[in-house]
């Protein structure tokens, strides 16, 4: 599409070469995008491909290294929130930014008024919100309190918002995330309602459900890159989801065939709504049998986060858990908070965010070593810790692991990713748990680390412990499981044996395609999940 | 008790009420915008002692106010840049601005005027005098009406009138113009208003600016309204109990007027009643004078219904995703 600039077939929105770079961290590199008047465009990646960064730069938060932006075919540097709110950007974000205490006027006036007194823009922001209620089933009591609004009507009124402030181009993140499917379906009605009046939408998400049913256009970013752009009717949600995950050069790893024993971990009918009324997890039957990979593939955020919780003892408070989960043959309590008692079970857990969940980023290697296990009886010394103990211990560790530097007494956010990641290993593999939790190993780690951490999950699975491998990387998935189970929307889509399994087959699954039946999986409905309501508030 | 004792009562819990009210109502408008402020003391304090400086030095009340309010607001600004620029602790902030304010003041104080510490007494236009409202005087003797007009509510110092006059202008200010409603906003998700295109910063400041202000008439008045001059330490605590005024007052302006009334009263009570005798015991002084610090205790310790802070109060504002 090309932009003649200043003219009204101009595309809403052109980014040329948009580059950001977070110390280190190259989030956008080099970013075209061209979205059309008039159109939904979905942007869709895997968390921390780089789409909300971007997202950033256009509503004004970042600066952008280089680059140009062109809207309506205008160049517009845009420095603030302030330039992008007056160049018509909306922006709806993933995390509301609403006054919660403040009347629903109240939110779409601030920032937007008229003038020094209150009175003439309320009246006038009444209207307006009268009009737009009627034109685009935006419907909302203007004088409710947000805080007593539910979350899909708190979505409504950021969208009233930017509506309000003339936006003519509007952004939504990851905006399903949190509503129930007949709020998200409402949604998507609005948004068919804007475009046909004109206005151009953007769609951020990693859900290709979403991006098949309502956009026009999408864009994939990988690893902070456009990595193609595509009408939506002339792909499909397989293609999307290869084009998502990516294929990279194929990672070895030796290893001899699996002898799987007696079965160390069985799930029976795991389901989970979280507290905003949402079903993470629909069902999940699972077993992982002694000296067994089982590896766990799917797009981000279809409920492997919430899988690994649960097993690991920290369910999200408040969540509503149904199902059961046995351990050697042990029921495991599903509620209750427990990590500690977790892990003197015997199961070890490498968390999917080390420097949220694994690591005390400003404490040293060798309290960090010694988390979670830190009141083992080994590390006492009577009423105390024997912290000379504890740092030769992880000393130990450190060295068996090669972590570099082999220093124990360094703060953990001095460590690079794959040292601070073999730091965690080191901790949770060397305590020879029978089970094994381990979520995105290799996230932002280097080669080098990827190799030997490979390497040691798959030792832990030679001495005939149990492993259950989280990670959206199929290349990983496939190189080290002995048993793919495909994860899709809150249940296991499929399962299937790593040297028979294409990627095509495993992108069909991860998309929520059953390659068996070739239907697509539309049949998921809140109707499957007698039981549990939605959580309407 | 008769009615001209009451009366009597009322109108030193007014005057005593009056600083309270200030300092509370500029607690007010730095927590709604989100930085907490344990300073207020401090702020007094220097007031008191820069506007009975002033004054003294010029002769003119007005100047002394001035002065008062200069001084109060440089350290505002001191916090400010700590808490909204710099990110730091508010409440450390605080605390180091009543220990800045504590010492700076007797050390001048001693240097300037070696009384030790204390400022020389003030007389004349040096001082607020009472002013007399129109007909106080010719009303006196209707009954009731009389003796509430010409001796309650006549006859304070123009800070009186103005500290009042603040309660109703601040509830407009807050709730009817555009700068409240986004104060408001600031003070409970600061990151609304950032999207909005509105610089959390200068809304910020400007609350803390007023806070200043507030501040430095509170103890311009201690210095040269309610007392002829500085001594030292002579907020005597006011700022923490115009706080736990705050606290009861839920952070609006109406009650402000009414949780600092309540402290005047006590106040006023314990002067009237050193020795308050109920016939069984009699109540020794100490204890009236500890009970508006006693109920600032209680106040604080919740005991008063569950008071709701501004949600981002004492939170610096950091740009996220």
């Amino acid at each position: 599409m090309a932009s003649t600039p200043g003219t009204d077939t101009a595309p809403a929105i052109e980014l040329r070469g948009i580059s950001k770079a977070f110390g280190p961290v190259q989030a956008n590199k080099g970013i075209d995008l061209v979205v059309p008047r008039g159109t939904i465009h979905g942007i869709i990646g895997e968390n921390g491909a780089g789409k909300s960064t971007l997202m950033s730069i256009l509503y004004g938060f970042y600066r952008p290294d280089a680059g140009e932006i062109l809207i309506g075919g205008k160049p517009t540097a845009i420095t603030d929130s302030q330039t992008a709110i007056r160049s018509g950007i909306g922006m709806v974000f993933q995390h509301f930014k609403l006054v919660q205490n403040f009347t629903v006027l109240e939110n779409v006036i601030l920032g937007a008024e008229d003038g020094g007194l209150l009175r003439p823009s309320l009246s006038r922001a009444r209207g307006e919100l009268k009009r737009l209620a009627s034109e685009y089933e935006l419907q909302v009591d203007p004088d409710a309190l947000v805080e007593e609004l539910s979350v899909g009507h708190q979505q409504r009124v950021e969208i009233l918002k930017a509506l309000y402030r003339q936006a003519d181009i509007l952004i939504l993140d990851e905006p399903t995330g949190v509503l129930t499917p007949a709020e998200a379906d409402h949604l998507f009605r609005i948004l068919r309602g804007l475009r046909d009046e004109g206005k151009t939408i953007i769609l951020i998400t990693h859900k290709l459900r979403e991006i098949m049913e309502i956009t026009d256009n999408v864009s994939v970013m990988r690893r902070g890159e456009m990595v193609a752009s595509v009408k939506t009717r002339e792909t499909n949600p397989t293609q999307l989801a290869e084009l998502m995950v990516g294929r990279k050069v194929l990672l070895r790893v030796d290893k001899a065939p699996a002898q799987p024993g007696a079965p160390i971990l069985s799930v029976r009918g795991l389901r989970m709504v979280d507290t905003a009324g949402v079903e993470r997890l629909r069902g999940i039957d699972l077993d992982i049998h002694a000296g067994e990979i089982l590896g766990i593939a799917g797009v981000s955020g279809n409920g492997q986060t919430q899988l690994l919780e649960i097993l690991g003892g920290y369910p999200e408070k408040g969540a509503r858990l149904e199902g059961t989960v046995t351990l050697n043959g042990q029921p495991l309590p599903l509620t209750g908070s427990d990590a500690r008692a977790r892990r003197q079970a015997g199961v070890g857990h490498v968390p999917e965010d080390r420097q949220v969940e694994g690591l005390i980023m400003d404490f040293a290697a060798w309290e960090n070593v010694a988390f979670g296990y830190h009141d083992a009886p080994e590390f006492q010394n009577g009423l105390l810790m024997d912290n000379a103990a504890i740092r030769a211990d992880a000393a130990g560790k450190m060295q068996r692991f090669d972590v570099r530097p082999p220093n124990p007494e360094l703060a953990a956010k001095n460590f690079s990713g794959g040292n601070q990641q073999k730091i965690v290993v080191a901790r949770e593999v060397e305590r020879n748990p029978d089970l094994l939790l381990i979520g995105q190993p290799t996230r932002g780690v280097d080669i080098g680390a990827i190799e030997f951490i490979h390497k040691r999950i798959v030792e832990l699975r030679d001495a005939g412990k149990a492993v259950l491998l989280v990670s959206v990387e199929l290349d990983e998935i496939t190189a080290l499981s002995d048993r793919i189970a495909v994860m899709f929307d809150g249940r296991i889509m499929g399962e299937r044996l790593p040297d028979q399994a294409t990627v095509a087959d495993l992108g069909c699954l991860m998309a929520g395609v059953d390659p068996a039946t070739t239907a697509p999986e539309d049949a998921i409905t809140p109707a499957t999940a007698p039981g549990l309501d939605e959580g309407v508030r | 008790m008769d009615f001209p004792t009451i009366i009597q009562i009322l109108d030193s819990a007014v005057r005593l009420m009056t600083p309270l009210l200030l300092a509370c109502l500029a607690g007010l408008y730095s927590e709604r915008a989100g930085v907490f402020d344990i300073g207020l003391e401090g702020k007094m304090l220097m007031a008191a002692f820069t506007a009975a400086s002033v004054a003294y030095a010029t002769g003119s009340a007005w100047l002394g106010l001035c002065a008062g309010i200069a001084g109060s607001l440089a350290l505002s600004l001191i916090h400010g840049m700590s808490s909204i620029t710099f990110r730091g602790n508010q409440l450390i902030s605080g605390v180091a601005i009543n220990f800045l304010a504590s010492g700076l003041t007797v050390l001048l104080g001693q240097k300037i005027f070696g009384l030790g510490g204390r400022t020389p007494s003030l007389e004349g236009a040096a001082r607020f005098n009472e002013i007399t409202l129109p007909f106080a005087d010719a009303l006196r003797p209707v009954p009731v009406i009389g003796p509430i007009y010409a001796d309650l509510i006549s006859g304070h110092s123009v800070l009186v009138y103005l500290a009042f006059a603040f309660v109703p202008l601040t509830w407009w200010v807050l709730y009817r113009t555009r700068f409240g409603l986004r104060l408001r906003a600031v003070g409970e998700n600061p990151a609304s208003v950032d999207t909005a295109g509105v610089s959390v910063t200068r809304l910020r400041y400007a609350a803390v600016g007023i806070c200043g202000v507030l501040c430095g008439i509170a103890g311009a008045y201690l210095a040269t309204g309610i007392s002829a001059g500085f001594v030292k330490e002579m907020s005597a605590g006011r700022g923490y109990i115009a706080l736990a005024a705050l606290i009861f007052a839920k952070w609006r302006p109406w009650s402000a007027l009414f949780a600092t009334f309540l402290f005047g009263l006590l106040e006023a009570l314990a002067n009237r009643y050193p020795n308050l005798d109920l016939g069984i015991i009699t109540v020794p002084s100490m204890f009236m004078s500890a009970l508006p610090y006693i109920l600032t205790v209680i106040i604080l310790a919740g005991f008063v219904g569950r008071a709701i802070p501004p949600r981002a109060g004492g939170e610096p504002y950091v740009k996220e995703r």
